[in-house]
């Protein structure tokens, strides 16, 4: 079953894919600090963020409208908190501002994830001396979110394909009790990964 | 909860990063002194597993949903360190995978969602459980402390925008932590089922001593004061100047109770338009604070009832020895 769904385009080759993920998440950075960090960038800077963004965009060959898709997904909460700050005395050039620099920045976030993928970024965290210890539980839980992904579902499909109804007051019961079975099956993988790991000489 | 880039300026990003920095290098610190090889496999499949927890939408009145935070789950689980970790980790993945929560803002959202919620409801957790010594207390301080956490992390998530001069505490108080009030009881009610149904299949872990994998030896005490430390800096940076405008009596009883409070405002409230205030959203203000206070306790009479009943139903299905009465 597939549930890359946010990162489904990490694997494409293009211009953008192959440069080393060192640059890539270096730039990321660079662009979300030049648009986030000045309190008032001159619109001058945020047009030319968008358009290299787009630039990057077209020569990745990720279809613009997944970028669409994950914005949409993202906006109204942006839109929800950005709303509170139009209660202030010079509120709305502020709402805007808010807005524009909080989409910039999760265009770039979405397009590096998207160019990048995940264990190459670890790659870097590790180049970068991030504790071991952390990129290790990074690793392990990017292995395992989709097997336990699938581990759910297969729990929930179990569930539906044994009981009839949908009796309101009954559905929180059943759903919490698939996520303590699901933190049981965790721990016991666990065991069994750290003997797995253990065997291969780990430690 | 998860804040975007954008919202926070450079002072609150560092403030925040640093205070995150700081409790994750204790939480990995705690975890190199100990033999604990053991224990990353676990942390790194508890991470995986919190994440896809996360993403299972519990459905409340007219088609909408809410989801599980689970800093007080994992934090009864597997312990305050850990929980810290692997909230981390959660978040760190949300922000690179996801883009849920910015890249920048992570220091923030791991400081109100990794470890103010892990400490401020483990604490309450500790506290309940320490005063009600049957299985059931643990409970009582889980629905609680789960409560607790997601209030506790709106309030600093409020703070922090307003630190950042984004929303004026006086609005976004009311209606972060307003929302946050709600959504709390969904939390605290999925935590304490959760349990249940992770108890009521491993008594053993209802009463071993600690709940689960907790922090014994290596200094507690140590861990405590630099946590302990870690939550009041944050409080004191991201919410006391605000909640000391709070108006009316809580005003008069900050300015009775504080020169030192004052003293710490006067640089930090930098906004220009600090005096300005729309009308009658001030007291919208005092009143959310009220609303906490009724709140908190109505959690907690409802948590004791609620906690009661699931443990009651849990000793009678597993029609085993009565766990926790022992310890």
């Amino acid at each position: 079953m597939r549930h890359d769904y946010w990162d489904r385009y990490s694997r494409l080759d293009s211009l953008v894919h192959r440069r080393p993920a060192g640059l890539k998440a270096a730039a990321a950075l660079a662009v979300i600090l030049i648009t986030v960090i000045p309190p008032h960038p001159p619109a001058l800077l945020l047009a030319a963020v968008a358009a290299v963004l787009l630039a990057l965009i077209t020569a990745s060959r990720i279809p613009p409208i997944f970028f669409l898709k994950r914005l949409l997904f993202f906006e109204p909460l942006i839109l929800t908190v950005a709303a509170l700050a139009l209660f202030q005395p010079g509120g709305f050039p502020k709402f805007l501002m808010l807005i524009v620099k909080s989409t910039l920045s999760l265009v770039t976030v979405i397009l590096l994830a998207n160019t990048t993928p995940f264990y190459e970024l670890l790659r870097v965290l590790r180049r970068i001396h991030v504790p071991s210890v952390f990129v290790t539980l990074l690793a392990l839980m990017y292995r395992y979110i989709f097997v336990l992904a699938d581990e759910m579902q297969r729990m929930r499909r179990a569930r539906r394909s044994r009981t009839f109804g949908r009796r309101r007051e009954r559905t929180w019961v059943l759903l919490s009790r698939i996520v303590g079975q699901l933190f049981l099956r965790s721990t016991e993988r666990a065991e069994r990964i750290y003997a797995a790991m253990s065997a291969r000489g780990w430690k | 909860m998860h804040i975007p880039d954008g919202f926070l300026d450079a002072k609150t990003l560092v403030a925040a990063s640093v205070l995150s920095a700081a409790g994750l290098g204790r939480a990995l610190w705690a975890l190199r002194t100990r033999m604990s090889a053991r224990k990353v496999p676990l942390m790194g499949l508890a991470a995986a597993f919190l994440f896809v927890a996360q993403m299972i939408n519990f459905p409340v009145v007219g088609g909408t949903s809410g989801h599980l935070l689970g800093a007080v789950l994992a934090a009864v689980l597997l312990g305050p360190g850990e929980a810290i970790l692997v909230m981390t980790v959660v978040l760190v993945a949300q922000a690179f995978l996801f883009a849920d929560g910015g890249v920048l803002a992570l220091g923030a959202n791991v400081f109100n969602m990794g470890i103010a919620a892990v400490l401020g409801g483990y604490f309450f957790y500790r506290l309940v459980a320490a005063a009600v010594r049957t299985a059931y207390g643990k409970l009582v301080g889980a629905a609680f402390g789960a409560w607790a956490s997601t209030v506790l992390a709106s309030i600093c998530c409020t703070g922090e925008l307003a630190w950042s001069g984004t929303v004026a505490w006086s609005v976004g108080f009311p209606a972060m932590t307003g929302i946050h009030m709600l959504l709390g009881a969904g939390e605290a009610l999925i935590t304490v089922l959760v349990l249940t149904a992770v108890y009521r299949a491993r008594p053993y872990l209802l009463s071993a001593k600690d709940g689960g994998a907790g922090e014994p030896g290596a200094r507690p005490l140590a861990g405590a004061l630099i946590y302990g430390g870690l939550i009041t800096l944050g409080l004191v940076l991201f919410v006391l100047p605000f909640a000391s405008k709070w108006p009316d009596g809580l005003a008069r009883v900050a300015a009775a109770v504080g020169f030192d409070a004052k003293a710490v405002t006067g640089p930090l409230v930098s906004s220009p338009f600090a005096g300005y205030r729309v009308p009658g959203i001030g007291s919208l203000s005092a009143a959310t604070a009220l609303a906490g206070i009724v709140g908190a306790v109505l959690v907690f009479t409802v948590s004791f009832v609620l906690a009661k009943a699931l443990h009651r139903k849990s000793a009678a299905d597993a029609a085993g020895p009565e766990a926790g009465s022992g310890t």
